[in-house]
């Protein structure tokens, strides 16, 4: 089950990582995705942390750590393929987090809570 | 509290094409449809693109006297440009300038018989009519009661010529009055994006029905002000305000081919604008700066402000992007900065971006090869 933060990430735990991607919501507001950078795998980070920067045709955006933790993967295709984020934003996924603390997910809004702040 | 956005006539049918409005100079303009900024773009260059560019403003200017000739020889002190050699029937692109040799706007102007039709960018229209104002011998006229459409693609001659016969046999940068159902058009064969194409002047009341024709065709999409941007900087064309103010020379601009030769230091109109000396001399001796072409080597956008260095390393900039963005005809990165005229096309700079220095290609504008109707 997905869960989602304010920046509009969407969040899935898998075993005690999370993978982190942006929402439909989100890529439609960015526009045409045409380059994205990813984090160094390894790098620890702080929740908050600007880590991704995604550039659309229109203007460059950042992706936060939804939590601290280690970068233990990047989803490197999106280099060569960034449009990836617009055509399907759910399965694009930008980083899996290792967080430092366990549970660090819970306390995310899940769809119902999200989909009431986009309204 | 902000001041009222202005409409077109076409706020409307932008919605019904699910267009996200946005504040522009003023006015709520499109900046894209539901297909996005990418796809507009690839179908302008491909079949043919409508855009709303009824922000912009129209103003006739036309003589007291009734003899164009005063009317154009009155223009020529405010723009560098040659006016009275304008054939009826022809536009031509035109700077105004101020006394420091900045640029105050670009617009273009075209000889229509007795009078001339001025097309000025929205946000300096109030400021440009003003200036036009300080001609005793001309009455300024700003046109309050027409919208202006672009019609801009390989397919755009077809498709007017099916609703406007006459439109095919007109040439670039033709301007013309021609009939549409009893409804006076005024057409110039121009535009903003590097393809063949048409600016259509509508009166309020034909506007919709005039737009909804063209876009029953198949091959003709609404395309935002989004596109626009990435179209025109594909094609080197400078937008005012970024690539170029009051605070820019026409030589550094990259504009001085807009300023004819019988209006330069030698010519026979010589001079008699503001700034005629640092503007002509600058072009004399060649400007310090010019806005050249550049290509990031990778697939990051380099935007407005971002710094231009000469080394990987160190220094101090040697230029800032004015525009830049993707492009996507280019299927990269593009970006247009003023910066010292003697570096060679070819020479490899560094724009910063993020703490990261990136090498960029000087390169000759525009970026995609025109094809405009000559």
């Amino acid at each position: 089950m997905l869960k989602y933060t304010e920046d509009h990430e969407w969040l899935r735990a898998e075993g005690d990582e999370i993978v982190v991607g942006i929402t439909r919501h989100a890529s439609e507001q960015l526009g045409d995705v045409v380059f994205v950078e990813l984090p160094e795998e390894g790098r620890e980070v702080e929740a908050g942390d600007e880590i991704v920067v995604i550039e659309s045709v229109k203007a460059a955006s950042d992706i936060s750590a939804p939590v601290a933790g280690v970068i233990v993967a990047v989803n490197a295709d999106l280099a060569d393929n960034p449009g990836a984020v617009n055509e399907d934003p759910l399965t694009a996924w930008f980083f899996r987090i290792k967080p430092t603390e366990a549970g660090a997910i819970d306390g995310f809004m899940d769809e119902a809570a999200y989909n009431d702040l986009i309204g | 509290m902000a001041e009222e956005l202005r409409r077109t006539g076409l706020y409307d049918l932008h919605v019904t094409h699910g267009a996200r409005m946005v504040p522009f100079a003023g006015w709520e303009m499109p900046v894209q449809y539901a297909t996005g900024v990418m796809a507009e773009h690839l179908h302008t260059r491909a079949h043919a693109g409508l855009f709303d560019v009824g922000h912009m403003g129209q103003v006739l200017v036309t003589p007291r006297d009734g003899r164009l000739e005063t009317a154009a020889l009155a223009l020529e002190r405010l723009i560098p440009a040659d006016v009275l050699g304008l054939p009826q029937g022809r536009q031509r692109y035109g700077l105004f300038t101020n006394p420091d040799g900045g640029i105050l706007d670009d617009l273009m102007f075209a000889n229509r018989g007795d009078h001339y039709l001025l097309v000025v960018n929205a946000a300096c229209a109030d400021q440009d009519i003003a200036h036009l104002k300080t001609l005793d011998e001309v009455v300024v006229t700003p046109v309050t009661d027409r919208g202006l459409l672009a019609l801009q693609g390989p397919d755009a001659v077809q498709v007017l010529a099916r609703i406007v016969p006459e439109a095919a046999a007109m040439r670039f940068m033709d301007s013309r009055i021609l009939d549409w159902q009893g409804t006076e058009l005024w057409i110039s064969r121009s535009g903003y994006t590097g393809e063949d194409g048409f600016e259509i002047s509508v009166p309020d009341v034909q506007l919709v029905a005039f737009a909804k024709a063209l876009l029953a065709e198949d091959t003709v999409a609404p395309i935002g002000l989004g596109a626009r941007d990435s179209l025109r900087l594909e094609a080197g064309m400078p937008l005012y305000g970024h690539d170029m103010d009051a605070g820019v020379t026409p030589a550094a601009a990259g504009l001085g081919w807009a300023i004819q030769k019988l209006r330069r230091h030698g010519g026979d109109r010589a001079g008699g604008f503001p700034g005629a000396e640092i503007v002509l001399e600058e072009m004399d001796r060649g400007a310090a700066q010019t806005r050249r072409g550049l290509r990031p080597e990778g697939r990051a956008p380099i935007r407005e402000g971002v710094p231009i260095f000469a080394d990987a390393e160190g220094g101090t900039p040697i230029g800032e992007v004015s525009s830049g963005g993707f492009g996507p005809s280019v299927g990269g990165p593009v970006a247009m900065a003023r910066i010292p005229t003697d570096i060679p096309d070819g020479t490899t700079l560094y724009a910063e971006l993020r703490g990261k220095r990136l090498p960029v290609t000087v390169t000759p504008l525009p970026f995609i090869t025109p094809s405009y109707k000559r």
